[in-house]
């Protein structure tokens, strides 16, 4: 049994083989999961990391062995940064004629984002490293993790609070614009994808032409903003 | 085979895109990630070549977007090595999330539809 054990570990950490079926198939697992039950809280990403875990934690393999392996996989986040351009560039025509509104809109989706999460955490208790963690957590996460190295943040949990900041936004953002009294489409698709990023964004995408459009833009413009501005705010709201 | 070439060609022009980006990230000791001046790189160079065909790159990027949800799940499952700190801190962390996604919300969609409304309001007159 022991020896079964063992060979199984050794199988796993050799090559990259186990941690890529895993981590395609538990993710597949979640896909289908997510299409049988349409629940928010049913995310593929989230149920994949978890079934992961799960697996790693059962057969002792460390994370680093694991991460060895899917880092394949890991590696074309770089890449797929890149190709949010294409989005972005397929709505140039909506980004002219709204310019202005978009950018101060962005701005302050960012600004707030970042100083109200920091500050909540800092109220509660909660330590330096994980109050950095909040400034790229409404990022797209490919962006998020490039981000959360650069100021010194938990590059892990950024990417675990990006994809709950999505889940999040998919499900309260019409109740919340019900709130705030905004009918735009446009107004709508930027905060989701704004606060949100692509998990946030995939849920107004099928509800009007312009929320698709403004959402892409917001993925990728709120990137490169709070690229621009969590540096300067890491150093300065350290000082508190 | 000429699809495959294709798609080849496209993740080419994308590894392409971050490289300079990563180059320019070194140049100017910027502090913005090396992938995302790749990203603003790329998104002036489809501007400015408009008229032109981009559909090699098109068609990789929009399916690497595709499946950008399993690209992060290696990372995500970093998140057992920090099991601890959430027990010990989910009270932050939750408050934090929630408030500040809330927030960020609000404020985008208010400040866009208000400067909008001012704006088609004064178009109208």
């Amino acid at each position: 049994m022991t020896t079964a054990f063992n060979l199984l570990q050794q199988l796993c950490s050799g090559t990259p083989v186990f941690p890529l079926a895993l981590t395609i198939g538990t993710y597949l697992l979640g896909a289908a999961i997510q299409r049988r039950t349409r629940w928010p809280l049913a995310n593929p990403v989230l149920i994949s990391i978890l079934l992961i875990a799960v697996t790693l934690r059962a057969l002792h393999i460390p994370y680093a062995t694991y991460f060895g392996g899917a880092q394949l996989l890991h590696f074309l986040l770089g890449p797929a940064t890149v190709a949010l351009a294409i989005p972005l560039v397929s709505a140039m025509e909506h980004i002219r004629r709204a310019l202005w509104p978009m950018l101060l809109a962005l701005l302050a989706g960012s600004v707030t984002s970042m100083v109200s999460g920091y500050a909540l955490v800092r109220l509660c208790g909660g330590s330096q490293v994980l109050a950095l963690s909040m400034l790229p957590k409404s990022l797209t996460t490919p962006i998020a993790l490039d981000i959360a190295q650069n100021i010194g943040a938990i590059p892990s949990l950024v990417a675990v609070l990006a994809i709950l900041a999505g889940i999040l936004v998919a499900v309260s953002i019409n109740d919340v614009v019900h709130w705030i009294q905004v009918k735009d489409p446009s107004a709508i698709g930027l905060a989701a994808g704004t606060a949100g990023s692509g998990v946030g964004a995939s849920h107004v995408l099928d509800q009007h032409p312009l929320s698709a459009a403004f959402a892409a833009v917001a993925i990728g413009l709120n990137g490169l903003i709070t690229a621009c501005l969590a540096p300067f705010f890491a150093a300065w709201l350290k000082h508190w | 085979m000429l699809e495959v070439m294709q798609q080849l060609r496209g993740f080419l022009t994308l590894l392409l895109f971050q490289f300079a980006g990563v180059l320019l990230k070194a140049g100017t000791h910027s502090q913005l990630p090396g992938p995302v001046i790749g990203m603003a790189l790329l998104a002036l160079w489809l501007y400015f070549r408009r008229r032109h065909s981009h559909e090699d790159v098109e068609r990789v990027a929009n399916g690497l977007l595709r499946v950008l949800g399993l690209l992060f799940v290696p990372a995500g499952v970093g998140i057992m090595v920090n099991l601890d700190l959430l027990r010990s801190s989910w009270l932050p962390l939750t408050v934090g999330l929630a408030g500040s996604t809330l927030i960020a919300l609000s404020a985008t969609a208010w400040v866009m539809s208000s400067l909008q409304g001012r704006r088609s309001k004064q178009g109208a007159l």
